[in-house]
């Protein structure tokens, strides 16, 4: 990698215009792979505008690495031609499963971490960073279910897929937030033990409690600002790892540009503060 | 622990991904205390959600026409019936149109397919590949027997189709643009072009003979064959203004010149 990336912010077509004119120091963008695969059009052309004036990472919702089956080969191709096009600063994927006997879910699905589970992934993982000829970032997601039959905690899972295949791994705190009430754990005990080595990419965003459950159930929304607790766990984060790419997601009731660079902002002071101290 | 044997991920996949979608169904055993939990429905809920909102942004016109309401619950039976098997939901949705088309609830709406087919176009043409429009100043400079044996190829995004049942153009084109003509639709077969010769699609209404000639064009016809065809699908069709309009929206993307010079052919 050869661009040090600092605080960046999900990419919405809403927003392409004023995120392209944006001179912001060291911002970048995110965007899904899936919206972009496509043979052409103002799409496309959008995206390499903006990649002529900031990073870009790709960040895949799809590749659904912990199907017990390998990734959909056209869908990778489709990847890897994408990623030839932009240059990615950063590729990243979920530790998930969406495409299921050629049937797509568009969801985060969850799986019991056994043995078998871990040994599928790191192979499809492996594939990936073949196809790609790069390292990925694979990502914790959300849990609302309490799963029967896990071998593994997530750590130490994800720990192992990273020793296995030498990908490395996106830490979604906020993903850690809304989990840990969720399944009953402690939010800093997880992101005090997660291994900071792997750690390529930070993501943060909004939740939301689940519209009928309330606090029982918290949603990883993507439709509100990161809230305040979330930030805390972010700095108790940074504290242990030094600084890294921190990405700030909203899908969805979207602010205007102006409130999102707003927050932007603020992951960039914290990301500024270990480098302050040290210096 | 391991009560999950080999093979244990793929069963627990099947079972999951059968949970998800038939709410009613007691899930087998490997998800049904997973199905149980209240918090199930937070993927249930994402599933079907994300694909009726792939849906509603891929059919705007339909969905206009039926309301939001009318249209995400028949997107969720379409959805049951048959999920994106590509994770670029852009392209979901390939047989909406055939689904409306025999949606017991939309048989007074006969409109409703072809609405659905024209959004699918506008798709279509947005995500194709790009090309430089064939400009129309090289197919003027060609002299009159030479231009009768020349194929003009359809631009890439280039896309159109004939309605014979409908006003299906006139229907689209005003719900599509936020039009306020409110004046009564002349019900008359009709035909739709869109094209994108750069980042914008763009549409028109097109007759009997420009579709004619459109598809006589993407067969590999030469000028000479596709003007004929145009003329015998309406007989006082006028050929030259037909491709003064096609060349000027930047229908065609490039042409070539058929092997078979020898052949005698007048431009009519």
């Amino acid at each position: 990698m050869t661009t040090v990336l600092t605080a960046g912010l999900g990419l919405k077509p809403q927003h392409y215009d004023a995120a392209l004119a944006c001179p912001a120091d060291g911002l970048w963008f995110e965007v899904h792979p899936e919206n972009y695969m496509v043979a052409g059009g103002p799409r496309l052309a959008w995206l390499e505008a903006i990649r002529t004036r900031h990073p870009v990472s790709l960040h895949g919702v799809a590749l659904s690495l912990a199907a017990d089956c390998e990734p959909d080969p056209d869908h990778v191709a489709r990847l890897a031609e994408l990623a030839c096009r932009i240059e990615p600063a950063l590729i990243s994927e979920h530790l998930a499963w969406s495409t299921w006997r050629g049937a797509y879910h568009p969801d985060l699905l969850p799986f019991p971490r056994t043995g078998e589970a871990l040994t599928r992934i790191a192979d499809n993982v492996s594939r990936a960073q073949d196809a790609l000829g790069r390292r990925i970032a694979i990502e914790n997601p959300s849990h609302y279910l309490k799963i029967d039959g896990h071998a593994w905690n997530e750590i130490g899972f994800l720990s192992e897929l990273a020793r296995r295949t030498g990908c490395g791994l996106l830490l979604d705190v906020n993903n850690v937030y809304v989990s840990a009430p969720n399944l009953g754990y402690s939010a800093e005990t997880y992101v005090d033990a997660f291994p900071t080595g792997p750690v390529m990419e930070i993501h943060l965003a909004g939740h939301t409690p689940d519209p009928n459950l309330g606090d029982a159930l918290l949603v990883d929304s993507h439709d509100a600002p990161v809230a305040s607790e979330v930030w805390a766990l972010y700095e108790r984060l940074i504290r242990r790892t030094g600084p890294r790419p921190t990405l700030i997601e909203r899908d969805d009731k979207l602010p205007d540009f102006a409130t999102l660079l707003a927050e932007r902002q603020h992951a960039d002071a914290v990301l500024r503060a270990p480098l302050a101290r040290a210096a | 622990m391991n009560s999950l044997r080999p093979g244990a991920l793929a069963r627990f996949q099947d079972a999951f991904a059968q949970a998800l979608l038939t709410p009613g169904l007691t899930a087998a055993p490997d998800v049904g205390t997973l199905a149980a939990q209240p918090a199930f429905a937070v993927y249930r809920n994402t599933v079907v959600k994300g694909c009726i909102d792939a849906l509603q942004a891929n059919y705007p016109v339909v969905a206009r026409l039926v309301g939001e309401e009318w249209f995400r619950a028949a997107a969720a039976i379409y959805v049951r019936e048959e999920l994106p098997t590509d994770p670029t939901l852009l392209r979901y949705g390939s047989s909406f149109a055939d689904f409306l088309a025999r949606f017991e609830p939309a048989a007074d709406l006969p409109y409703l397919p072809g609405a659905a087919r024209l959004d699918r176009l506008w798709t279509e043409a947005h995500a194709a590949a790009d090309e430089e429009a064939l400009d129309p100043a090289a197919v003027a400079r060609l002299a009159p027997e030479e231009l009768a044996g020349v194929t003009l190829h359809p631009h890439v995004a280039a896309r159109w189709a004939w309605f014979e049942e409908a006003p299906i153009y006139t229907i689209w084109a005003r719900n599509r643009a936020d039009s306020v003509a409110d004046d009564d639709i002349d019900w008359r077969p009709e035909g739709a072009l869109l094209v994108r010769p750069r980042d914008t699609v763009r549409w028109l209404s097109l007759d009997a003979a420009g579709c004619t000639f459109l598809d006589a064009c993407a067969a590999g016809s030469t000028l000479a064959g596709a003007a004929q065809e145009a003329l015998q699908a309406k007989d006082d069709a006028d050929i030259s203004r037909l491709m003064a309009t096609l060349l000027g929206v930047g229908a065609f993307g490039r042409m070539s010149h058929s092997d078979d010079r020898l052949k005698k052919e007048t431009f009519p």
